[in-house]
């Protein structure tokens, strides 16, 4: 077209970024990352088709030889002093920037995506993660005093943000001292490869980084090598179960970033304009394939046709074109078989679909926006994750009713709420179970600032203090827990003056267990003290239900309450320290002196978690901009809890009070040796005005009960104290709902180990307030 | 009395005429109820020059364009009939024609001279037969406070003078006292005494102190039957920023789908920059249609920024960085 003729139009034309110091990066290497002789795939630019270049298939011998040298590295690098780790990192990050375009096109040329996102988004936010973290290993020696490297971290990426998935994976590894295994994913393993050269450049020593490129079947061998301390993965909850499934009972750490099915919650006093920009944010963003979008959008009722007709009207606005065109809004979906896949997705649904029209470019895996309205949450497109660039609507009435239905879903990343209302705004920002919640704005993020899920979008935080935990572990190598069994009938045994039966505590009532049986608790001098119930998967859904109810009161009762029922709790305790001390050497043969000297460090250690009721402090994040991101802890819901054996009283509080102090409710597995012990505190608990149902106790063998509440669907984390490992049924039924699961090894019960309780006890959100006049 | 000159002096194409925003009557309720999330707003603005480019043919095409939308404007206390005339001049022949030659574009204007009351006199002079109307500033202008029938005579004057469109200044009280209907009846006076002359109203945002207060009185200037709404005197603190114009543009779509009636935009002061003018007229077509880049419906209020696109135009053309000197003065 002539000046003239666009001088009359006043159309856009094409604005392509140059592609050519990238291409010339890929033929520099003869478009092939493979050593010679090795099995290849293709990859290719999602948006032509064409070839870019053939990466190595990384095979079984492959993932060998990058953990052993991951392993050789491990010891020098943990060892480097922090100030050393962080010259290196900052040079990553200066390099990111130096080499940004080239990255950014490579980035587009690999995704799809439009390169005003890579550019503005990816390739910024990458460099600011390692800038973030080489202040992070800087600080470790002064700031984590009793932390230290986990070792091999293995760690798998998805093909949505490669560049910027790795940063937030790589960068917090290394800056903590490990090293690193990391298997960029299939169809997009480029800017990983162009990164193994930054490292280089930026000094890091040999085997401290390894990019691993191949598929799946990569993947899994990295995540099963018995080389690897800890696996961290973002992807699909289908592989992050498999994940989990599959490395159950190794004893690594884990870190799951997984789906979601993110609410966008539009009140009717809401900014309507900026809300409509705020959606094409949350889901047309990199096409919507990414796990926070805001997919799921829940419309004040009265305001549903006013917002679907301006939503419409944006969309016709919106561009789709080559990636590399800087003037275009939606690029190219990953590669044909995810557009094949959300195509087919969304075919026959029930609801209205919307899509603009527009021209899409040939031979590429371009999909133009779609809104699908008039969908119910019941409509299997309300729960789905669909990945794209497709948008699902439905209304409500209420504030309550918005949160009732974000809730309704097996996911919980992310949710942004709009609203001009700032107290309305709050409340129901308080009532979503997401990790990431955005007032009046979507898909902010900052190094400084936790990101990560609830439910079945995984566990474990990227950024900030807290995404340092998944890649630290204790210095100081904790005391084995210890095995305990019940007291062996004895060869003369003596009949109890009274009969006494220790029932379950479920619901603030005392309960016959469900299968009807028990066994003989004896003392370890003979008598029989009592009987304690066999607990079976009925018992253990009763006391579900029962803490699910109870849960959300204890939490509003707040830090303050908690802490005086804790106290009091102690309180009560004291005035029975005679019995249980009794009860002690009764059932632990332990001499008097002793059990008395654990009543004592029982009630101290109650005191010590009454006082953290009210004093584990959130945190404000200083993110760029002027927005409030604030960490708020927040319960981690129902914890189910199998109890240390030994010491059993001091052991009992240890682990139940924490998670008391912190508003969880519980279901609690007494300790096989002296299961009365618990259920006499079950009665303290009784006179301590713990409410009914925050604690449920039931008594039973843990090799049967515990994988049962691993594969409860209803609870959210499980803590596992009995001394047995039980690790691999218990994290393997985890992976059911992708609950948190805690199988120590070991713990020094002479102190309390409140950051690792706390950490276990809470999640903590990121609430987003954006603000200005 | 002189004659009106009708504003549209260029060679862009016409287009569809629309018709004068007549006003309605007061809304309070609908003022009341305008929202501005500065936050997402600062966010969405922010995004504006990041997501549209323009190159080559494109470029040069809406720089020409841009050309013709801008109200050349001088609003100095030292401004003399001489001024005026070199100021009208450049208007007149604000691109050089081996410039527009090259590319291979009609002859163009910019779409209006804007002055003060004392020098309509020589611009009208100046301009006589090129179609190009003279813009003046009034009420008082830049603070609007002197005496209110004052004001009302002094826009009377000019439109006597020849002026065919009047940059009048709001009551900037009104807003900040949250006083909608006295800043209604004023603005409607003032559309009253404009008569045929078309009334833009500068708003003052930089003066507002909330997007919010700039969302209401947008609602209210146009209510009280404003052609243009226009962000600043070009002497306030802060002029025009893509957040404020964001703000103003949506509520001119508001307007529009609610009464039918188009309402034009002027940002104004601060924009200095070719690529600025690119950035802005993107918003209008993305947010407002192709209608608001056209001079009846979108004017910039610059004087600094004619000479930059001059100067891109000429690289477009030589491929060479070009150099103020080389482009006529105005």
């Amino acid at each position: 077209m002539t000046v003239r003729e666009i001088f009359e139009t006043m159309e856009y034309g094409p604005a392509p970024e140059s592609a050519e110091a990238a291409l010339a990066w890929l033929d520099a290497h003869g478009r092939r990352f493979a050593p010679a002789g090795a099995e290849v795939f293709e990859t290719r630019n999602p948006a032509t088709g064409d070839l870019l270049a053939e990466v190595a298939q990384g095979s079984a011998a492959d993932v060998d030889a990058a953990v052993a040298a991951a392993r050789a590295a491990f010891p020098a690098w943990a060892a480097m002093p922090g100030h050393r780790r962080a010259r290196i990192l900052y040079a990553m990050a200066r390099l990111l920037q130096k080499h940004a375009r080239t990255l950014a096109v490579l980035e587009t040329l690999d995704t799809g995506k439009p390169i005003r996102e890579s550019r503005d988004a990816d390739l910024p936010l990458a460099a600011r993660h390692f800038y973030y973290h080489a202040g992070m290993a800087q600080l470790m020696a002064e700031e984590l005093p009793d932390r230290q490297a986990i070792g091999v971290c293995g760690q798998i990426i998805p093909w949505n943000f490669p560049l910027l998935m790795l940063a937030w994976k790589v960068a917090p590894a290394l800056a903590m001292g490990n090293t690193v295994v990391l298997k960029p994913a299939e169809w997009t393993p480029l800017t990983a490869l162009y990164f193994a050269q930054i490292a280089a450049e930026a000094g890091l020593p040999e085997g401290v980084l390894t990019i691993l490129t191949g598929d799946g079947t990569t993947g899994a061998a990295l995540a099963a090598h018995p080389g690897v301390d800890k696996v961290a993965f973002t992807g699909s909850t289908e592989v992050g179960r498999a994940i989990r499934r599959a490395t159950a009972g190794q004893g690594k750490a884990l870190t799951l970033e997984l789906g979601g099915k993110s609410a966008f919650i539009l009140a009717e006093d809401a900014d309507l304009d900026s809300a409509i920009e705020g959606l094409v944010e949350s889901i047309w963003f990199n096409g919507g394939q990414v796990c926070c979008a805001g997919s799921r959008l829940i419309v004040q009722e009265g305001i549903a046709g006013e917002v679907h007709d301006r939503l419409r009207a944006r969309m016709a606005t919106l561009r789709v074109g080559d990636p590399l065109d800087k003037s275009i809004d939606l690029g190219s979906l990953a590669d044909p078989a995810h557009h094949a896949r959300v195509a087919a997705m969304i075919a026959g649904t029930a609801g209205e679909v919307f899509a603009p029209p527009c021209v899409l470019p040939e031979g590429g895996a371009h999909m133009a926006p779609v809104l699908i309205s008039g969908l119910e949450p019941a409509d299997p497109l309300m729960q789905q994750e669909i990945f794209g660039p497709v948008l699902v609507s439905t209304t409500y009435r209420t504030p309550a009713e918005a949160v009732a239905i974000a809730n309704a879903t097996r996911y919980g990343l992310a949710a942004s709420v709009w609203s001009e209302s700032l107290g309305a705004a709050l409340d129901m920002a308080a009532g979503l179970e997401a990790g990431v919640i955005w007032v009046n704005g979507a898909n902010m993020f900052d190094a400084a600032a936790g990101f990560g899920g609830l439910r079945e979008s995984g566990f474990g935080r990227e950024g900030g203090w807290e995404g340092l935990r998944a890649y630290t572990r204790p210095k100081q190598e904790a005391p084995a827990l210890a095995a305990g069994a019940p007291v062996a009938k004895p060869q003369a045994a003596r009949a109890p003056d009274l009969d006494r039966t220790a029932k379950f505590r479920i619901g603030g009532k005392q309960a016959r267990p469900d299968g009807g049986q028990s066994r003989a608790v004896w003392a370890t001098d003979g008598r029989l003290l009592g009987h304690a119930g066999i607990g079976s998967r009925k018992d253990i859904r009763n006391a579900v239900e029962a803490a699910r109810a109870a849960r959300p009161g204890w939490e509003k009762a707040g830090g303050a309450l908690r802490a005086q029922v804790l106290y009091f709790l102690a309180e009560n305790l004291s005035a029975r320290a005679g019995e249980f001390a009794a009860g002690l050497v009764a059932q632990t043969g332990a001499p008097a002196a002793e059990a008395a000297a654990e009543v004592e460090a029982a009630l101290e250690r109650l005191f010590t978690w009454a006082a953290w009721a009210d004093k584990q402090d959130g945190a404000v994040k200083p993110v760029p901009g002027k927005v409030v991101a604030a960490m708020l802890h927040r319960p981690a819901g129902v914890i189910g809890m199998a109890l240390p054996e030994a010491p059993v009283l001091l052991g009992l509080v240890s682990v139940l009070a924490p998670a008391l102090a912190t508003g969880n409710a519980c279901v609690v597995l007494a300790a096989e040796s002296a299961p009365l012990i618990a259920a006499e505190f079950g009665q303290v608990l009784d006179t301590s005005d713990v409410p009914g149902g925050v604690v449920n106790m039931i008594s039973g063998d843990p090799a049967v009960l515990m994988p049962e509440m691993a594969r409860h669907a209803d609870l959210e984390a499980v803590w596992c104290f009995c001394g047995q490992d039980l690790s691999g049924p218990v994290e393997e039924g985890a992976a059911g709902n992708l609950k948190r699961s805690w199988c120590p090894r070991g713990m020094d019960w002479s102190r309390a180990n409140a950051a690792e309780f706390l950490a276990a006890a809470t999640e903590t959100r990121t609430l987003w307030l954006p603000y200005g006049a | 009395m002189t004659s009106h000159a009708k504003p549209s002096g260029t060679a862009i194409p016409s287009s569809a005429a629309h018709a004068r925003n007549p006003g309605m009557t007061l809304d309070l309720d609908r003022v009341a109820g305008a929202s501005a999330n500065s936050a997402a707003i600062a966010r969405r603005a922010a995004q504006i020059p990041a997501r549209r480019s323009l190159k080559g043919a494109h470029q040069a095409a809406w720089l020409a364009r841009a050309v013709t939308l801008i109200d050349l404007t001088t609003l100095s206390g030292d401004d003399t009939p001489g001024r005026v005339r070199r100021l009208c001049a450049k208007a007149r022949q604000p691109v050089r024609a081996d410039l527009l030659a090259a590319l291979d574009l009609p002859a163009i204007t910019t779409g209006a001279v804007c002055v003060y009351h004392e020098m309509i006199a020589p611009a009208v002079e100046a301009l006589a037969g090129t179609g190009i109307p003279v813009a003046a500033v009034s009420t008082g202008f830049p603070a609007g406070l002197s005496p209110f029938d004052l004001r009302l005579k002094e826009i009377e004057a000019s439109v006597a003078a020849g002026a065919a469109e009047i940059d009048i200044v709001i009551s900037r009280r009104h807003v900040l006292t949250g006083n909608w209907q006295a800043l209604y009846d004023e603005t409607r006076a003032m559309r009253a005494a404009c008569g045929p002359a078309h009334m833009k109203a500068i708003l003052a945002t930089g003066e507002l102190g909330t997007l919010r207060n700039v969302a209401r009185a947008s609602w209210v200037a146009m209510m009280a039957g404003a052609d243009f709404i226009k962000t600043s005197t070009g002497k306030e603190g802060v002029n025009a920023t893509l957040p404020v114009s964001l703000v103003m543009v949506r509520a001119i779509r508001a307007y529009r789908d609610l009464t039918g009636f188009k309402v034009g935009y002027k940002p104004a002061g601060g924009i200095s920059k070719a690529k600025d003018a690119l950035s802005y007229m993107a918003l209008m077509k993305d947010e407002l249609g192709d209608d608001w880049l056209r001079p009846d419906l979108f004017r910039f209020g610059a004087s600094s920024l004619l000479g930059d696109i001059e100067r891109q135009l000429e690289h477009h053309v030589t491929g060479a960085y070009s150099a103020s000197w080389r482009h006529a003065m105005g």
